[in-house]
């Protein structure tokens, strides 16, 4: 018997037990893990004191003299966790927000994240109720992404969820608060408009402990559910009827995919902003990078960190010793790629 | 939805006479308020006063341009929506917000224009050229664009400019300054001169998207039935996308970016008169005119005397009203 061809998987039979192994999502995970681990050690190295890769493995491991732990524990790595971690989980948001809404055009600002998350921003960097900036600010962004999510959420409740509907209202309330966001800009003092444009872009500079302990909590706990949802989602790919013939609980299963998707995205945007490309596009990249008929989740995370650590370790370098907003970098290096990926095949890829 | 011929004729004939009110409003409205007739006089039999100048001067060019621009957005939602099959696409979609927005900041930053007339030919230029990279690079593929592509393409292309963009404002605060009033969408202080260079490429526009509207249905049922009905695919595909590049490159080069427009507007038009491509076009055309122009009067009249620019009114008051109808009326889908 001729197995049904799959793409990117090789089908194993031992005895009685067989299984589809996703060879390539598993070469792909596999080679952009290494690839963004040594970009994160390349990165740690970078900077006004320079600190060649072995030293920072050593320190790592415990070693290394005392000024290279301090530069390395206390002021670099967290940013490149930082990195890391947004990128990680940005991306599996927008796996999971794209297969729930059968959309690849969807990503977490249609669940209202990005724009609430920016409103809140822009309001406490604008208005100046909560001072002292970068501890204010991700607070306020975290708040508006929560407000605005439950909103759209129970906007578009009605008798029940329905993808289309929820996507809909997502747009329009994320119209309402990019409307509030251009108001307090265009009222705005222009050294405020400045640095809201740069929280705006997206940015990593300064990120310390504190960001990086609830970006790693959250996502020690929601990443397993991402993964749980996505397995879930594999059969909401036929539409809704035919998922609830299959006996998905259509309700709880939706809900809960918008809850780790929303809640991921939140935690992200709020410690670095809305980092431009990588919910969107990192899962498309992926998807063509993989086959399949929807975005891996697990492949988009690893390459999410990768593109985010990538653009931060550039952001760092193009006009050193100054530093770029890091969303400026990932637009720049991931459009080109996926445009590359677009122009080098033809796929008949539809979510 | 079964909706008879002479239903949808006065449908749009309701539309055209709402959007004549509109008109009206939009004329007699603002800091000053005038009653219709002193509209009628200072249109018809100018007497050189404070009505007349403030019809003929301030209130007629805001107005034809809001027309135009309504038309412009509406259709050419309408059409996006239709060549993409996807429900949230807007026009910006094809690169035509981002590659505008890039092309009048760096007429800021590097060339040094300060003025909203000298933005129209950059906003113009750059919407254009984005949108046909855009498209080429969506054509390079064997069997013509196919939708997906495509909107890939512009997102990816969109997201490319804007990183642009705003390395420019960050580096230039004075730019940054003009930028954030242009890139609200705005139908004020625009001289009727700027409607006369935008209405060629419009008209234009409009024109294609008629011819397009029988191709879309068709393409509607998808590319394998469209060709068997006799559709030339790739020929439907590219007037669609001239139509829907000069449209949009028109209106974003007149008042800058307005989004919502392009979105919405297609989903109340096709709640009114279902899927049918060559009835949902003309509505679009209106209720877009319609949008436009009430969300331009609203402006003027909430922070009386000074006002707010149509492109927020837009957001914070039309996105309720179509989150209200997103919940109430059964949405016609793609």
């Amino acid at each position: 018997m001729s197995a049904l061809p799959l793409p990117g998987r090789v089908v194993l039979r031992i005895g009685p037990v067989s299984g589809a192994v996703p060879v390539r999502a598993i070469v792909v995970g596999a080679v952009a893990l290494a690839a963004a681990l040594t970009l994160a050690v390349l990165s740690l190295g970078r900077g006004e004191f320079p600190i060649p890769p072995s030293a920072v493995l050593d320190v790592l491991g415990g070693e290394g003299t005392r000024a290279q732990r301090h530069i390395l524990l206390q002021l670099r790595l967290p940013r490149v966790l930082c990195a890391l971690l947004v990128g990680a989980a940005l991306a599996m948001s927008g796996a999971l927000t794209q297969t729930f809404a059968r959309n690849p055009l969807a990503s977490p600002d249609v669940l209202g994240v990005t724009g609430g998350a920016a409103a809140g921003a822009v309001a406490a960097i604008v208005l100046g109720g909560v001072s002292g900036g970068m501890v204010g600010v991700p607070v306020a962004a975290l708040i508006g992404a929560t407000i605005s999510a439950t909103l759209i959420y129970l906007l578009a409740y009605k008798r029940g969820m329905n993808g289309f509907r929820l996507v809909l209202v997502g747009l329009g309330v994320g119209e309402v608060l990019g409307g509030l966001t251009s108001w307090l800009l265009v009222r705005a003092d222009l050294v405020d408009v400045s640095r809201a444009t740069i929280w705006l872009t997206g940015s990593l500079a300064g990120r310390e402990w504190n960001n990086v302990r609830p970006l790693a909590l959250a996502l020690v706990v929601l990443a397993p559910l991402a993964v749980a949802a996505a397995t879930a989602l594999r059969v909401l790919q036929f539409g809704d009827d035919t998922a609830r013939a299959l006996g998905l609980r259509l309700q709880t299963a939706q809900l809960a995919v918008v809850a780790v998707a929303v809640a991921l995205a939140a935690v992200a945007v709020s410690a670095a902003g809305p980092v431009e490309f990588v919910a969107f596009l990192v899962p498309q990249v992926a998807l063509r990078l993989c086959g399949g008929s929807r975005p891996p989740v697990i492949v988009s995370a690893i390459l999410g960190a990768l593109l985010v650590v990538g653009a931060d370790l550039a952001a760092r370098l193009v006009i050193a010793p100054r530093e770029l907003p890091v969303g400026l970098l990932t637009a720049m290096i991931g459009a080109p790629y996926l445009l590359w990926l677009l122009l080098g095949r033809t796929r008949r890829t539809t979510a | 939805m079964r909706t008879t011929w002479p239903v949808r004729v006065a449908g749009l004939a309701g539309l055209v006479a709402l959007t004549g009110v509109a008109v009206l409003l939009s004329l007699g409205l603002g800091a000053q308020s005038l009653h219709p007739g002193e509209v009628w006089s200072a249109l018809v039999a100018p007497d050189g006063g404070d009505a007349t100048a403030v019809v003929r001067e301030l209130r007629l060019p805001r107005t034809v341009l809001g027309v135009l621009v309504g038309l412009a957005l509406g259709v050419a939602g309408a059409l996006i929506q239709g060549h993409t099959r996807n429900p949230i696409a807007d026009p910006g979609l094809l690169g035509v917000s981002a590659g505008a927005s890039f092309a009048v900041v760096l007429g800021m930053a590097v060339f040094g224009v300060g003025s909203l007339t000298g933005y129209i030919w950059f906003a113009f230029a750059g919407a254009l050229a984005a949108s046909l990279v855009v498209f080429g690079l969506g054509a390079t593929q064997r069997g013509g664009p196919t939708p997906v592509t495509l909107a890939l393409a512009g997102m990816a292309i969109s997201a490319l400019l804007s990183s642009f963009t705003s390395s420019l404002l960050l580096a230039d605060s004075a730019s940054l300054n003009s930028f954030r009033f242009w890139v609200v969408g705005s139908l004020s202080g625009r001289e009727l001169d700027v409607a006369g260079q935008v209405a060629p490429f419009i008209v234009v526009g409009l024109v294609l998207a008629a011819i397009n509207a029988p191709a879309l249905n068709a393409l509607g049922l998808g590319e394998d039935v469209a060709r068997a009905l006799g559709q030339h695919i790739g020929l439907a595909r590219t007037v669609g996308i001239t139509a829907i590049m000069l449209l949009t490159g028109a209106a974003t080069a007149a008042c800058g970016p307005i989004g919502f427009v392009g979105l919405a507007v297609p989903h109340l038009a096709r709640a009114l008169t279902g899927p049918d491509h060559r009835w949902l076009l003309p509505y679009s055309a209106f209720v877009g005119v319609c949008v436009v122009l009430l969300a331009d009067v609203a402006g003027r009249l909430i922070a009386r005397p000074a006002e707010l620019q149509t492109g927020i009114v837009l957001a914070v008051l039309g996105a309720p009203f179509f989150v209200y109808l997103v919940r109430r009326v059964r949405l016609v889908s793609l």
